[in-house]
């Protein structure tokens, strides 16, 4: 630890720091979810009738790719309002 | 002078019995219970042979849910349309409790868990029911018996994710929806609610039923 610093300034600036790491994830979904979405565009424009069912696949499968984005924000949440380093002091 | 600074709660304690704590959740899924139970006594009282009004949105919602369960687990799983549909209600009717000002009870892994185990136990149930004994046991084992941890894990993962997904997307509008009200009180938070309440509350009640319907009939195959 560094000297005359508070140790729970420090937890809680790494906190911080963390839950903005952790939220880096969210590029995954990102990308995978256009990708799907791209997908269904050039879907719905080779086979308009077939729009409401495209639509349908593409909700699921992009919810299924967002779960990794899901659990970063779910840890980024945790630093940020349920932090548990703070009782470990 | 405190600067303002923005927290989110965990869900209230609104009174204990003994050791056990009773949450806003709680209270909250009991509110929604009696509303289900209300809404359906009324609208089901008399039902007519040729529909009109209430009853043309009830059997609207009911071909809906119907259509799905057909799509997802095949015409001959019909017996699982209760389950589905009493699921799907109750998850939008929580999603979107958050437009009334209650905290939603699925913003509380609790709630998410406890539905996801629902499925969990319907998976393995369902599963021996359909293969026997012998044959559940050896799909643990396939498709080499080296494969065994993976199938655990996977398995377990099954209702963490399902869980998690629910949980997450919907405690992530209520922060949001938080972080609005606390800098923009007024106006401002009417498309928020229209998008993380309405449009995110429905689609995770549709992928929540869609993934327990296809996990469930994937097991008895």
């Amino acid at each position: 630890m560094v000297d005359g610093m508070d140790p729970k300034a420090f937890v809680l600036a790494a906190s911080a720091l963390g839950a903005g790491v952790a939220m880096i994830a969210g590029v995954g979904p990102g990308i995978g979810q256009g990708y799907a979405a791209g997908k269904a565009a050039e879907a719905v424009a080779r086979q308009p009738e077939a729009r409401s069912v495209i639509i349908q696949t593409m909700l699921l499968g992009q919810a299924v790719a967002e779960t990794t984005g899901i659990y970063s924000l779910v840890i980024a949440i945790i630093l940020m309002f349920a932090n548990p380093f703070i009782r470990l002091l | 002078m405190q600067p303002r600074t923005f927290t989110v709660p965990p869900p209230r304690e609104v009174f204990r019995v003994g050791p056990v704590v009773v949450t806003e959740t709680v209270v909250n899924t009991w509110l929604i219970m009696a509303v289900v139970i209300v809404v359906a006594y009324l609208l089901a009282r008399r039902l007519r042979r040729i529909p009109r009004g209430a009853q043309m949105v009830l059997e609207m919602i009911y071909e809906g849910v119907e259509s799905l369960v057909v799509s997802a687990m095949g015409p001959g799983r019909r017996g699982f349309l209760p389950y589905v549909g009493t699921l799907m209600v109750f998850i939008f009717l929580s999603n979107i409790s958050g437009l009334f000002g209650l905290r939603p009870p699925t913003a509380d892994l609790n709630t998410t868990l406890g539905l996801a185990l629902i499925t969990f136990f319907s998976i393995h149930y369902f599963s021996i029911k359909t293969k026997g004994l012998r044959g559940y046991l050896r799909s643990w084992l396939e498709p080499i018996p080296l494969f065994l941890p993976f199938n655990i894990t996977g398995e377990l993962a099954k209702p963490i994710s399902l869980s998690f997904r629910l949980f997450g997307n919907i405690l992530g509008g209520y922060l949001i929806l938080g972080l609005v009200y606390f800098y923009a009180p007024v106006l401002i938070p009417v498309p928020f609610h229209a998008y993380f309440d309405l449009f995110v509350g429905f689609l995770q009640t549709f992928i929540f039923a869609i993934l327990s319907m296809v996990l469930i009939a994937l097991a008895m195959e």
